[in-house]
C-alpha cells in the first residue's frame, strides 16, 4: 500500500499521510576510513511521523545530518520535493523548511526561554540592519508578528509559566521542550528530533509524545525522529527505518518491524557458532 | 421575616446588571484575560456583544426555558459569558468543578439534566464523552479551545466560536425572542445552580435566585465600599459560590473589572502583573505563600536577612495597630515608613499584593501568625463566614474590628441566632431556594420562617458582637460538670505549632480533656537534625522524651490560651500522649481530605483512652496499620502517657450558661 509514492492514504486512526516529501537514495557518508553510513534509501512522507531507530553507533544521528544538510554524503543523492538537492550548508536546509532538535540541549542558557525561542524566527526576518537598530518600519512590524507565533509556540507547548525564565534555571524536560518551541516557531514542513526524550522520567515521556502527536496533528507537520524507548518509538512513528552499524536493516510499520529477524538479532544480539 | 418585596430601583437580574453596567459605563474594563503573552480586555459593552452572540446561539441551538446549561472549565472570560448568555435566554447555568472525575460530573449532570454543557477545553469534552452512555439528555457539547479536537465527530460538538457566529448570522431571527426571554427574568427567577462539594453523601443542587445574588453582592459591597475601578484575579473554582458572587454577583453590581490568569501556572505572575485591590485567597494560599518567603529570606545575605527580621519584627508590633486605627507613636510610624520603604512595600510587590484595599480569607481556620504576617505587611485582610446556602455571607469582619479567633459581625442583612446547642442559625436575603430535587433535605435545613442550620457551633461575643465558631456542632458536647466540650478548638490552636502535624481530642462527658498528638515529621526531624537527637522511624522519634517535652510545652501554651476563655476553659488538655502511628486516611481514621474520624479513632484506640483517663503512666497497645500497597500489619508500642499544666481551679471557672 505505500507504493505509490505520489499517493495519499488514511491510516488505521483515520490520519491522512501524504506524498513522499524526501527521498534519500544509495546515501554513503564516510569520515576518513570509517564507513558511518553504507549505501542507505529510504523516504518520508507528508505529514508522517517516521522514527529511525537502531543500536548505539549505528549512524542515526549522522543520518538525521544528512536530511539536516550538516554533513554532505560522499554518495547518494537527496530528493527533496521532487527535486535532487545539491550540496547545502544548514542554513540554507533550513529556510527549506526543515527544523531539528539536538540529542544534547543547544539552547542559550543564559537567555530567557522568549529570546531563546525568538531566535527561532531568525529565518522569517529580512529587515535590514538599519531597521532593526532604530526599530523602524518593517524591523517593528516582524518583532510583532514573530512574537505573535513564538507565543502561539508557548501557549500550544504550555510554557507560558516559564516564558520570562532564563533556560539554564529550568529542569531538563523543560529545556528539551523549550527546544522543541524554537524548532516549532520556524513553522517547519519538517522536523527533525533528535532523541527527544533521551533522560526523561516517565511523565516528561508521557508529556512530550503527547505535544509530539499533537505539532503532527495540529499543523500537519511531517516528523522525522531518532529515538532509543522502544515503547514510544513503537507507539507513536507510523513508520520506523532500522540501521545497524550504518547498515540498513529494517524498514516498514512498527508491527512489521517488531517481527523482523534481522531486527530482533540486532537488538538482542545473536549467538556465534 | 425574609423580605419578599422588591426594592425598587434595583435591576432584577443579571443580564439587567449587565445592561445597566452598558449604559453607565460601556468603555470601561469589564473582563481582562492574559493570552499570547498581553493582556486582552473587554469593555462592559463589548462584554455585552459577545454574550448576546452566544445567548442567540444557545437559542439557535434550541436552549428553552429552564434548561440547566452545565458550564465546565477553568476561570475564563467565555465561560462567565456563557453563564449570563445561559441566564439570558431564561436557562439557569450550572458551573462543575473542572477537576471533578468523569464519575461525579455524571452524577451531576444526570441529576440536573442537562442538555448542554460548555467545556473549556478537550480535557473537558472527553470526560462529557466518557459519561455519554450515562446522560444521553446530552444534546450539543460546545467547547472554547478547539486544541486536539478537530478530528472529534462534530455532529454534536460545536466551537464557541462558531456557536457565537450562528448566533450573530441569527440575529434577526432571533433577536427579538432573547429580548422577549431576558425581560422575563424576575428578581426570583433562579440566578444560578451550584453544587456542594458534599463531605457527606451525593452533591446537593443549591438554587440561588436573582434576589438572593443580588441582594448580596449589593450588601457586601456596600459593606467593603467596593468601587467600579478595583481589581479582581479571578481564579478559584467558577463551581465555587465564593467564585461566582466575587466574580459575576459583586463584579456585575459595581462594576469593577474582572482578570483570569493565563493559566494554572502562572497565577503567581500575573497576581503581581495585575496587582488586585479586591482578593480572596483560603488560608492555604497565604501560608504557601509565607513559607516560600521564609524559605528564601533563609537563602539571602546577612544584611537583607537582618534588614528583613528586623523590620518584619518592627511591623508585626506596629503595622496590625496601624491598620486598626489605634494611637502609634511618632518613632514607631517614621520606623515602619522605613521598613515599608526598604522592605515591605517591595516585599508586598513581588507578592503582588501592593494594591489589596480588601483581602478575605475563610474556610477554615488560619493560623494567627500566618494572619499577623499579613496584617503587619499592612494589607487589610480579613475573615469571613459564609456558605452556598446563604451565597456566600453570613458574617464579615468590618475594618478596624479585624482578629485572627473571630469571623466578624454579621453581614448587612443577616440575622444570627444561637441555639440551644449552640448551634448557628441565620436568615438573609440571600438564604438559597432549595436544594434542587431533593425537598426532604431542604426542609431540614431551612425552616418555614427561613432560619438555616449552618451545622457549626459558636457563639457571639459579649461586648464585640463578634461571631466566634467553635466547631461542627455534631462534635460539640459537655463534659461531666456541664462546661462546653469543643474538640476543634483546641485541635486547632494545637495545629498552628509546627510541630503539631495532628491532634484528637477527647472529653465529652468526661471530667477532663486529654488529646493524642501526631508530630509533624518533617518539623520534628528537621528539629531533632539540629539538635543531634537520632532516630529511625517516626514511631522513635514520637517516643523520645525530648520530644514528648516540646510537647508537653505546646500543649501547656495552648492551655494558657484555652484558659483566657470563659465559656472554653473547660476544655484544657489535662493529659495527653503521643500516636506512635501517623493517623492515616488507608486506615479509615482520617478521610481523603483529611479531617479526623472521632468515632472510628475512639473505638481503635479505645484502650489508650481508657489508660489517659485511668491515671496510668504508660500504656502497651497494638494496631493494624495498612500499608500503601493495601498489605496489613501489626505495630506495638509502649506508649507514655504525660500530665499537662492546666490553668485555674475548679470553682472559678464558670459553667457555660446555656
Amino acid at each position: 500500500m505505500l507504493d505509490a509514492k505520489s499517493k495519499s492514504f488514511t491510516t488505521a486512526d483515520g490520519r491522512t499521510i501524504g506524498p513522499v516529501v524526501m527521498e534519500m537514495r544509495n546515501i554513503t557518508l564516510r569520515f576518513g576510513g570509517v564507513v558511518a553510513i553504507k549505501d542507505i534509501s529510504f523516504d518520508i512522507r507528508e505529514g508522517e511521523i517516521r522514527a529511525i531507530i537502531g543500536p548505539n553507533g549505528a549512524g542515526k544521528s549522522s543520518m538525521l545530518n544528512v536530511i539536516s544538510g550538516f554533513y554532505n554524503p560522499q554518495e547518494g543523492e537527496v530528493i527533496y520535493r521532487g527535486a535532487k538537492r545539491p550540496p547545502m550548508r544548514p542554513y540554507q536546509v533550513a529556510r527549506q523548511g526543515i527544523a531539528r532538535t539536538f540529542q544534547n540541549i543547544a539552547l542559550f542558557d543564559g537567555m530567557s526561554v522568549l529570546d531563546n525561542i525568538m531566535t527561532g524566527r531568525l529565518n522569517h526576518m529580512k529587515a535590514s540592519i538599519f531597521d532593526q537598530a532604530f526599530w523602524w518600519g518593517r524591523a517593528q512590524r516582524e518583532e510583532v508578528e514573530n512574537r505573535r507565533k513564538a507565543e502561539e509556540v508557548i501557549d500550544f507547548l504550555q510554557i507560558q509559566n516559564i516564558r520570562k525564565t532564563p533556560v539554564g534555571r529550568l529542569p531538563y524536560g523543560l529545556k528539551k521542550r523549550v527546544e522543541l518551541a524554537r524548532a516549532l516557531v520556524a513553522e517547519p514542513s519538517i522536523l527533525l528530533l533528535d532523541e527527544p526524550m533521551a533522560g526523561m522520567n516517565v511523565e516528561e515521556k508521557e508529556d512530550m509524545s503527547r505535544f509530539i502527536l499533537d505539532v503532527n496533528d495540529e499543523f500537519g507537520t511531517t516528523i522525522v525522529l531518532i529515538e532509543h524507548d522502544m515503547g514510544v518509538v513503537m507507539d507513536l512513528s507510523d513508520r520506523v527505518v532500522v540501521m545497524d552499524y550504518g547498515r540498513k536493516i529494517g524498514d516498514g510499520t512498527p508491527d512489521e518491524v517488531r517481527r523482523n529477524q534481522e531486527v530482533i538479532d540486532a537488538y538482542l544480539g545473536v549467538a556465534h557458532d | 421575616m425574609v423580605a419578599t418585596d422588591t426594592p425598587t430601583g434595583v435591576p432584577q437580574s443579571v443580564p439587567a446588571l449587565l445592561a445597566r453596567n452598558v449604559a453607565a459605563m460601556g468603555s470601561k474594563p469589564a473582563y481582562r484575560e492574559k493570552e499570547f503573552g498581553i493582556w486582552q480586555s473587554w469593555s462592559w459593552a463589548e462584554a455585552a456583544q459577545e454574550i448576546d452572540a452566544i445567548a442567540l446561539g444557545l437559542l439557535a441551538l434550541g436552549v428553552a426555558r429552564g434548561d440547566h446549561v452545565a458550564i465546565i472549565g477553568r476561570n475564563r472570560p467565555a465561560l462567565y459569558w456563557s453563564m449570563v448568555a445561559a441566564q439570558k435566554v431564561g436557562a439557569v447555568p450550572v458551573p462543575l468543578y473542572q477537576d471533578a472525575v468523569a464519575e461525579e460530573m455524571a452524577y451531576v449532570l444526570e441529576h440536573c439534566f442537562a442538555r448542554f454543557v460548555i467545556c473549556g477545553d478537550q480535557e473537558q469534552v472527553d470526560k462529557v464523552l466518557e459519561v455519554q452512555e450515562r446522560v444521553p439528555q446530552i444534546e450539543h457539547i460546545i467547547y472554547q479551545d478547539a486544541r486536539g479536537l478537530r478530528k472529534y465527530d462534530h455532529t454534536k460538538l460545536h466551537s464557541l466560536a462558531s456557536v457565537q457566529a450562528e448566533g450573530r448570522a441569527a440575529q434577526e431571527r432571533l433577536g427579538r425572542e432573547l429580548a422577549a426571554r431576558t425581560a422575563e427574568l424576575d428578581f426570583d427567577a433562579t440566578c444560578v445552580m451550584l453544587y456542594t462539594s458534599g463531605t457527606t453523601g451525593k452533591p446537593k443542587g443549591v438554587v440561588l435566585s436573582n434576589r438572593n445574588i443580588i441582594m448580596t453582592a449589593k450588601a457586601s459591597s456596600e459593606f467593603d465600599r467596593l468601587r467600579a475601578d478595583d481589581e479582581v484575579l479571578a481564579y478559584l473554582p467558577m463551581a465555587w459560590v465564593g467564585d461566582f458572587i466575587f466574580s459575576i454577583g459583586q463584579a456585575y453590581w459595581t462594576g469593577f473589572c474582572v482578570n483570569c490568569p493565563e493559566s494554572a501556572e502562572t497565577l503567581l505572575i500575573d497576581l503581581r502583573e495585575i496587582g488586585p485591590t479586591y482578593y480572596f485567597a483560603p488560608p492555604r494560599v497565604f501560608e504557601t505563600l509565607l513559607t516560600s518567603v521564609m524559605i528564601r529570606m533563609e537563602d539571602a545575605g546577612t544584611l537583607k536577612r537582618r534588614l528583613f527580621q528586623y523590620f518584619l519584627n518592627h511591623a508585626k508590633v506596629v503595622g496590625p495597630k496601624m491598620l486598626d486605627g489605634k494611637p502609634v507613636g511618632m518613632l514607631d510610624r517614621l520606623t515602619y515608613q522605613l521598613g515599608n520603604l526598604l522592605i515591605i512595600g517591595p516585599l508586598k510587590n513581588t507578592l503582588g499584593m501592593s494594591r489589596i484595599r480588601v483581602g478575605y480569607t475563610a474556610g477554615e481556620a488560619i493560623g494567627p501568625e500566618i494572619f499577623d504576617f499579613y496584617r503587619a505587611l499592612g494589607i487589610n485582610l480579613k475573615q469571613l463566614y459564609g456558605q452556598t446556602e446563604a451565597s456566600v455571607f453570613i458574617t464579615q469582619q468590618p475594618d478596624h474590628e479585624v482578629r485572627p479567633d473571630t469571623v466578624g459581625v454579621p453581614s448587612p442583612g443577616v440575622e444570627i441566632r444561637i441555639a440551644e446547642n449552640g448551634e448557628v442559625y441565620y436568615r438573609s436575603p440571600g438564604v438559597f431556594v432549595e436544594y434542587y430535587k431533593n425537598s426532604e433535605a431542604t426542609a431540614s435545613t431551612k425552616d418555614a420562617e427561613g432560619w438555616v442550620a449552618t451545622g457549626d457551633a459558636g457563639f457571639i461575643e459579649e461586648g464585640t458582637g463578634h461571631l466566634r465558631i467553635i466547631d461542627r456542632a455534631k462534635d460539640v458536647g459537655k463534659m461531666a460538670d456541664g462546661r462546653l466540650f469543643a474538640p476543634k478548638y483546641v485541635e486547632n490552636k494545637l495545629k498552628f505549632f509546627p510541630n503539631i502535624l495532628e491532634a484528637v481530642v477527647f472529653g465529652n462527658g468526661r471530667q477532663m480533656c486529654t488529646a493524642f498528638i501526631n508530630i509533624d515529621l518533617t518539623a520534628v526531624g528537621n528539629w531533632a537534625e539540629r539538635n543531634n537527637i537520632a532516630y529511625g522511624s517516626y514511631q522513635e522519634l514520637a517516643g523520645h522524651p525530648r520530644v514528648l517535652d516540646m510537647i508537653q510545652s505546646h500543649v501547656e501554651e495552648v492551655n494558657r490560651s484555652v484558659s483566657v476563655d470563659d465559656m472554653l476553659s473547660g476544655c484544657q488538655v489535662h493529659r495527653f500522649l503521643i500516636l506512635h502511628k501517623e493517623l492515616d486516611a488507608d486506615d479509615g481514621e482520617l478521610t481523603r481530605t483529611r479531617k479526623v474520624r472521632r468515632r472510628i479513632i475512639e473505638e481503635k484506640f479505645a484502650d489508650l483512652i481508657e489508660a489517659m483517663y485511668g491515671g496510668k503512666r504508660e500504656q502497651y497497645t497494638e494496631t493494624e496499620v495498612t500499608y500503601e500497597d493495601g498489605r496489613k500489619g501489626r505495630i506495638s508500642a509502649t506508649l507514655q502517657i504525660r500530665d499537662a499544666a492546666t490553668v485555674g481551679g475548679t470553682q472559678d471557672r464558670r459553667v457555660a450558661a446555656e
